[in-house]
């Protein structure tokens, strides 16, 4: 019987996010729905945070929602909660607060609340899942937003509606194939070939990433920001193709991945243009968080799942600098030095910050998630893994490059005052916080996510070797006693 | 109070007191309210003196009780015993780090006080002291490190503030450019140490030194590792030791690294800084000895960079550069004798070189009124005699010579040649197939980024 949380956290959070976007829709004063997004947002991370005390109050893998609201309607649990997934909820709403929170009012004739927030229901909804069919629903029906928005704007679709096109359809034949194939089948590995192949062009792994420069070409960067940044693709990864892939092909992926990873660090340093320079950082970063994924091995689990969440928080902070930057002086071009320091040096301390977290630099959140990370790469492939230590090295280069780049080297003139705006400095300071306070006392996430990666392998040995071990493990029968609370 | 407690106390002073400043320094920056600049200083002031009393009791009682090793223990910062995987506090003081870190509180205390004056009302004063912060705590932790992961967590924190120092002046071209060419050589050879340090984790099953080093503290430690791993290892660390001293081939960043303030480059590259990498070889000196090849390898690199050092210092036109390639001189000397195995003449000679090298550096704005005092008091022009070499080598080969060190040996050029420009060139190709692959996909232009121009900074300019 898998336990439950002791009210519908979840089922709130999606139900506050769907209606506050229709409610959203009517108000037509921009001020009057920034101030009312703000509020939904906020309110959603409270219910999000709650869900997260509350699972860890159970002491257990997984539990599902109090009071079955979606039960009624779709006769079975929708949204079970469990190790992987509870810290991703709170960071998804911590995500869409600060983007909408740092949204000047320059931003807001073209970003909409509105979709903002019914993207944030299907974000949440999709991370609270587990089913198969839903997932690949939810993903589905979350590429239309970015669509909308890129026609809107009067841009070609044609790039992204043919990957997303590519990605819908492989992962609905992954998931009719896998429905009728048995575990260790030939079926079962064709329908997670496509499986893997949809998640992998989620992702971005080269050849298959110029959707995601495109998206950022051409959707708002808050927009672009949302819709890759929660990783949803590695999610995908974790729940579609993990508990049914071999050993070879897991780790035959996480090959493809390293050199996404390096092949992208090496692009962030010819860049010419601040929001492909993110993009391409962002992907070489995910790119690791698929390494440490697929490594299938405890130590590189924990990693990937660690440098997961510090990323996310990380490259979050590092694109909203850049979005507020933008909101200042417009698309910023990378081949001049901007001279902005003396102007926002806040804005400056929190890009390095943030930047060197993604990294992994001492002190920084990333710091631990990286070191396990490259222990584990190494431990697999003692050689091939020393790939993301240089994935890494340069990726450290094309920040300070970048920092250099806007802050300094010129000294800029302006009427106006460039200061950061009060909403920009609280979510400066909500992501410093836990930038430097998971750094310095890392102990609580990294058990959390070691006791995370130990069942997911659990759970995985246990449907690929013993069928009716797996019924049990979907039951939520856990064998392995939890070493300790986390967090 | 036993003395193991009161070892303790006095090795958690030591740490503690650069954590304290750096948070005061660091929380004050990002909530933007920095504090005055008599404050900063003082705030300084106390702290070195805290660390440095801490670490000068810890030495007396050592001398005094007669011991050689004094482990402080802080625990596991991470721990995950299924995978043994372990982040251990630990610090050491012994023959090799109580020297060091006392030689970093007196250089970093010396400096805090040139700086409070020769910065006085400089726009970045609050930045430079928020690097001084990180780069004092980054060799306090680094000398007292007590296992490798320890020690690349004070090495990376040098390196961060080292390359901003450079960039310091940050308003001009130059020093920005040189402030990231030095952060890329850093990196390189943080790549290098960080491969290294998860080797030897692996070989040796931890990263406490001790585990490594096998019985007995430094320099009689014993490495258990097999001599081709030594080798491996070793070679990771003498690059690791080769981007941080600026030995050949990664000399280019140490002129470009004087951009910098004077205090700056003073104590980071005349002095700690610089010093670094032969710190590194001193404490895996017993990974040195298991194999001739790296001992070899160690000396030549020595050598080389002593030799280039000494040639290239000579025809340098501005004293800072002269001094940056004197310094490299005598840290290739350093290596020498680290590659010999004479550890102690190693850990004097580089106490005595950062001593000299700050005081000089220091007096180095000053330089052309020293000189105009000196040639007044003896009422001539201070003579200049012609080289030794001068009689014995052609004058084609000398100015070939002249050429080669004036251009610091084209190293900076070869990199350039050899790495980045094809590097880049790759990429930017890359780049462009992936423009031309999205063009076809789109059925026209797909970046609207290659249209934008760059920021107009005033009006006339968007005009």
């Amino acid at each position: 019987m898998i336990p439950e949380l002791h009210l519908p956290w979840m089922e709130l959070s999606i139900l506050i996010t769907l209606f506050g976007a229709l409610w959203i829709r009517t108000i037509h004063d921009r001020d009057k729905a920034y101030r009312s997004c703000l509020l939904i947002c906020g309110l959603v991370f409270v219910t999000s945070v709650c869900e997260w005390i509350d699972f860890e109050s159970l002491h257990a893998f997984e539990a599902r929602d109090h009071f079955h609201l979606f039960e009624l309607f779709f006769n079975q649990d929708i949204f079970i909660v469990d190790e992987l997934s509870a810290p991703l909820l709170p960071l998804a709403a911590l995500l869409y607060l600060l983007t909408v929170l740092s949204t000047l009012k320059t931003k807001g004739p073209r970003f909409s609340f509105s979709s903002t927030l019914l993207s944030e229901s299907i974000l949440l909804a999709t991370l609270s899942s587990r089913e198969s069919w839903v997932i690949i629903s939810l993903l589905s029906v979350a590429t239309l937003l970015p669509y909308l928005e890129i026609k809107a704007n009067k841009q070609s679709t044609r790039v992204y509606v043919l990957h997303m096109g590519l990605f819908v359809a492989l992962l609905v034949i992954g998931g009719v194939l896998s429905s009728f194939g048995e575990a260790g089948d030939s079926i079962s590995l064709i329908a997670g070939a496509f499986l893997t192949t949809a998640a992998l062009l989620r992702s971005g792994i080269i050849p298959l990433h110029c959707w995601m420069t495109d998206l950022f070409e051409k959707a708002t960067f808050g927009t672009a920001l949302l819709f890759v940044t929660p990783m949803t693709g590695a999610y995908a990864v974790v729940r579609l193709v993990f508990p049914i892939a071999p050993d070879w092909a897991l780790q035959g992926i996480a090959l493809v991945s390293l050199t996404t990873a390096v092949y992208a660090a090496c692009m962030t340093l010819v860049q010419r243009e601040a929001r492909r320079f993110f993009c391409y950082l962002f992907l070489s970063h995910s790119s690791l968080v698929l390494v440490g994924l697929e490594m299938a091995t405890p130590l590189g689990l924990t990693g990937g799942l660690c440098v997961w969440i510090s990323v996310g928080i990380s490259l979050a902070g590092f694109a909203l600098t850049f979005r507020s930057i933008e909101a200042r002086i417009g698309r910023i071009s990378l081949v001049k030095y901007h001279g902005l320091y003396e102007h926002t040096p806040t804005l400056a301390a929190l890009f390095l910050v943030t930047g060197l977290a993604s990294i992994g630099f001492p002190g920084t959140v990333g710091f631990i998630g990286t070191e396990l990370l490259i222990e584990g790469a190494i431990e697999v492939y003692p050689l091939v893994g020393t790939a993301v230590v240089i994935a890494a090295a340069l990726n450290s280069i094309a920040i300070l490059q970048a920092y250099f780049r806007v802050f300094t080297g010129a000294r800029h003139t302006s009427s106006i005052s460039l200061r950061a705006r009060t909403s920009e400095h609280v979510a400066i300071l909500i992501l410093v916080a836990l930038i430097l306070g998971g750094g310095l006392y890392p102990q609580p996430g990294v058990t959390s996510r070691h006791h995370a990666a130990t069942e997911l392998i659990r759970l995985r040995g246990a449907v690929l070797h013993e069928p009716t071990a797996a019924i049990d493990a979907q039951a939520g029968v856990s064998k392995t006693p939890k070493a300790e609370p986390p967090l | 109070m036993n003395t193991e407690a009161v070892f303790h106390f006095l090795g958690v002073c030591v740490v503690v007191s650069p954590t304290l400043l750096l948070a005061l320094f660091g929380v004050t920056s990002l909530i933007d309210r920095p504090i005055g600049e008599r404050l900063m200083a003082y705030a300084t002031q106390t702290m070195v003196m805290i660390g440095l009393f801490a670490a000068i009791a810890i030495l007396a009682l050592m001398l005094s009780l007669d011991i050689r090793y004094v482990p402080i223990e802080l625990g596991n910062w991470v721990v995950i015993p299924e995978q043994h995987f372990h982040f251990h506090l630990k610090f050491i003081f012994d023959r090799l780090s109580i020297p060091f870190c006392i030689l970093s509180f007196v250089l970093c205390g010396t400096i805090g006080a040139f700086a409070s004056r020769y910065l006085h009302r400089e726009p970045g004063y609050n930045r430079f002291f928020v690097c001084y912060a990180i780069f004092l705590l980054g060799m306090i932790v680094s000398s007292l490190a007590g296992t490798i992961e320890t020690l690349f967590f004070g090495w990376e924190l040098v390196g961060l503030s080292s390359a901003l120092l450079v960039a310091f002046f940050h308003e001009r071209l130059n020093p920005v450019r040189n402030g990231l060419r030095v952060w890329s050589i850093y990196r390189i050879a943080d790549a290098a140490f960080l491969i290294a340090a998860l080797m030897l984790h692996h070989l040796t099953g931890a990263g406490d030194f001790d585990g490594l080093m096998g019985t007995g503290s430094w320099p009689d430690g014993h490495a258990t590792i097999s001599e081709q791993h030594a080798l491996f290892v070793g070679l990771l660390l003498l690059i690791a030791a080769a981007g941080k001293s600026a030995l050949v081939p990664f000399s280019g960043w140490l002129p470009r690294a004087m951009e910098g303030p004077t205090p700056s480059s003073a104590i980071f590259y005349g002095s700690l800084s610089v010093h670094l990498g032969a710190y590194l070889l001193l404490r895996v000196s017993p990974i040195l000895e298991l194999s001739l090849t790296l001992r070899l390898a160690v000396i030549f690199l020595g050598l080389i960079s002593a030799l280039f050092g000494s040639l290239v210092a000579r025809v340098q036109t501005d004293i800072k550069s002269a001094l940056a390639f004197a310094s490299l001189t005598q840290v290739g000397i350093i290596v020498v004798e680290i590659g010999c195995g004479l550890r102690y003449i190693a850990l004097i000679h580089i106490i005595g070189h950062a001593c000299l090298r700050t005081l000089q550096l220091l007096r180095a704005p000053s330089l052309l009124h020293d000189y105009h005092t000196l040639e007044n008091a003896i009422g001539s022009h201070l003579s200049q005699k012609l080289s030794f070499w001068v009689r014995f080598m052609p004058k084609g080969y000398r100015i070939r010579l002249y050429r080669f060190e004036l251009e610091r040996g084209y190293l900076d050029a070869l990199i350039d040649l050899l790495i980045l420009r094809p590097f880049l060139a790759l990429f930017r190709l890359c780049d462009r197939l992936e423009r031309r692959w999205t063009n076809l996909l789109s059925g026209g232009e797909s970046r609207e980024s290659d249209l934008i121009k760059p920021h107009a900074e005033t009006l006339e300019e968007y005009l």
